[in-house]
């Protein structure tokens, strides 16, 4: 097998303070070329965290990295300066929650595309103003050219997220974040954007890692789907896979809050309960508090593992139970 | 772009007409009668009638403001009551001199509280932050005629290195760009700078803090620029707001300083209208007035056309 794109083990992210929050507890993930994976978690389950980690973007002062992420092969965590910027933007970009917020309020769209683009291929200020053109063009903006020097508050919330998914791609870069991208955006442009999102990707053979609390947007996205909560993945496998099969309670608890495919004047069944605050790594399942087939064992440390294969796997001591009944409790 | 700065300017004129309105009624509400300095106190009703009819207090408001008002478009702001020269060159005279203080001291209170001000946002909660800070608050809460008087005992009394007083050897008004005036301007330029490089600092700390804290300078981390990249796009984000203060600031200073110009005896217009003050010198009161109010509204509105330049946002409404 050739080197993945993405390489990301046993990681973990502690935000300094009094009290330290464990954002992120023992994450560990690969993602071949051109594959998408999304990850699904509520808020504060860390996955904004992880998708941050890749470029390196939380505060360096009060932030603790463990672990080993590498893209191409190359140690993120060691980059610095120079080497660092250059990652940021040329190898690996992202897109982000609200595009209104994102984009600088006083350059035009035209000049934040060409100066990424200046800043990683050194071109001239008109080529990367074509390029600029180009991408506009690329993520289908209605009359590009005098989008150029548009400011971003005088665009609509989803031409704003299409410029800047056409400015994440200016570079052509081998890894795409998207956190929450469509999140802010109403729900005709929201299909609209991840349509866009799916083909540019496919077009482009980018590898894409979707971060969504949407169970809905997720499977309309992605290869693979990983499920966190409380700072790490409790069960990853192929889309269909989860939602046909899902094995861990949270899982299954996500898929029966959802409003796909739920009963007309069927109550939708939440799940009870509030994530855990981080302020210490959990020990046992994280979930257990909230989760109906909770039992002394779900304390364990570690927790035993239920897998089917490499990447399709849950972290749950009910999951594993089941699948091997003789082990099963009376 | 240009039918905003179009509005804008059509927008100053009610304004003007508005202030030269108030400036017209303020001498007028104020109590004492403007005549009173000149007349001996023994004079008899008929000299106080013709003085009356000469300088046209006899006739009605209205007439008598729209009369102002006209010669005023005409730069006839009428003669000084207390030493009969026009009001328009004393005035033009002393904006010059206050020109000169107030340029140099914003020059001189901008740069370092642009500095110092964009140093501590940058980084905030370091020691160069607290250094900065600290003296952004002294320099806010300094009184500076006190200053100003401290200033001229060290520099002037003790160590000799500047004049004390007047704007030019001799007590000459008029200025000169030689050493001899220069050396004059330099101690009241430092003390007049204080206030606004504090106020600027604290603005600007703030401002670059703020912008910082924005989740587009992440978006710019995010595409690789590099901390001068960023910093060119956190600079041109602050810069509407701390023009607003700066040209708040600046008109402050135009309108020449009382205390200041008293303390160093700088032929400015704040000195000039102490003087029309205390000699009740109601023609020069209100030409100084009027000019100075007519410099605040031009300014504010030099301001709002390069601030709307900067940022977009506000061509809209």
């Amino acid at each position: 097998m050739t080197q993945p794109l993405v390489e990301v083990s046993d990681l973990t992210v502690t935000f300094q303070g009094t009290p330290p929050v464990h954002a992120v507890n023992g994450v560990s993930f690969t993602l071949a070329q051109g594959e998408v994976l999304g990850i699904l978690g509520e808020s504060g389950s860390g996955k904004s965290v992880t998708l941050k980690t890749l470029l390196r973007l939380l505060p360096e002062r009060r932030t603790r990295i463990g672990g080993k992420v590498a893209v191409e092969g190359r140690d993120v965590l060691a980059l610095e300066g120079r080497a660092l910027a250059d990652h940021r933007g040329g190898v690996v970009s992202m897109i982000f929650q609200d595009p209104g917020l994102a984009l600088d309020p006083v350059y035009t769209i035209g000049r934040q595309i060409a100066e990424t683009v200046i800043r990683h291929e050194g071109v001239s200020r008109s080529t990367a103003m074509a390029r600029a053109l180009e991408m506009l063009e690329l993520v289908r903006i209605p009359s590009a050219k005098r989008r150029l020097s548009n400011y971003p508050h005088e665009m609509s919330g989803g031409m704003r997220q299409r410029a800047m998914i056409a400015l994440a791609l200016a570079c052509k870069p081998k890894l795409l974040l998207a956190d929450e991208p469509t999140t802010a955006l109403d729900a005709t442009v929201q299909i609209q954007i991840l349509l866009l999102l799916r083909e540019l990707q496919r077009e482009m053979g980018m590898g894409v890692i979707f971060v969504t609390h949407d169970i809905g947007v997720a499977v309309e996205v992605s290869d693979k789907l990983a499920v966190m909560y409380a700072g790490s993945f409790v069960e990853t496998g192929s889309v269909a896979e989860i939602i046909r099969d899902a094995r861990h309670p949270y899982s299954q608890g996500l898929l029966a809050a959802n409003l796909v495919g739920a009963e007309p004047g069927a109550l939708l069944k939440a799940i009870p309960g509030a994530p855990p605050a981080l302020h210490a790594p959990p020990v046992g399942c994280a979930f257990a508090p909230r989760c109906e087939l909770a039992g002394p064992r779900c304390g364990a440390d570690p927790l035993p593992l239920w897998q089917a294969r490499g990447d399709r796997w849950a972290r749950c001591v009910a999951a594993a139970e089941a699948a091997v009944p003789s082990h099963a409790e009376p | 772009m240009l039918i905003f700065t179009a509005r804008r300017i059509a927008y100053t004129i009610p304004i003007m007409l508005g202030v030269s309105l108030v400036c017209f009624a303020l001498v007028h509400i104020s109590p004492g009668d403007p005549l009173v300095s000149i007349l001996p106190p023994d004079a008899s009703v008929e000299l106080q009638e013709q003085l009356m009819a000469i300088y046209g207090f006899d006739r009605s408001y209205p007439e008598q403001f729209f009369r102002w008002l006209g010669r005023a478009l005409q730069g006839d702001l009428g003669n000084s009551i207390a030493t009969g020269r026009p009001v328009t060159s004393e005035v033009m005279n002393a904006v010059g001199n206050t020109l000169i203080l107030a340029v140099t001291a914003t020059i001189i209170g901008f740069t370092l509280g642009g500095l110092f001000g964009f140093v501590a946002g940058f980084f905030r909660d370091s020691w160069i932050d607290k250094l900065a800070s600290t003296l952004a608050v002294v320099g806010v809460s300094v009184p500076h005629y006190w200053l100003g008087m401290v200033l001229v005992i060290i520099f002037s009394v003790e160590l000799g290195w500047f004049p004390a007083t007047g704007a030019g050897p001799g007590g000459s008004s008029q200025w000169a760009w030689d050493w001899e005036h220069m050396s004059h301007l330099v101690l009241p330029a430092v003390t007049m700078s204080v206030i606004p490089m504090g106020i600027v600092a604290r603005t600007v700390r703030a401002l670059v803090a703020d912008i910082l804290q924005q989740e587009f300078v992440t978006g710019l981390r995010a595409k690789g620029l590099l901390d001068r990249g960023v910093l060119a796009h956190v600079i041109k984000n602050a810069a509407p707001t701390a023009l607003a203060v700066m040209g708040l600031q600046l008109g402050y200073l135009l309108g020449g300083s009382i205390l200041i110009e008293t303390v160093f005896s700088w032929p400015g217009t704040g000195f000039l209208l102490g003087q029309a003050i205390f000699q009740r010198d109601l023609p020069l009161l209100q030409g100084t007035i009027l000019v100075l109010a007519m410099f605040f509204v031009i300014l504010n509105l030099v301001v709002d056309v390069v601030q709307s330049a900067l940022d977009p946002r506000l061509q809209r409404g």
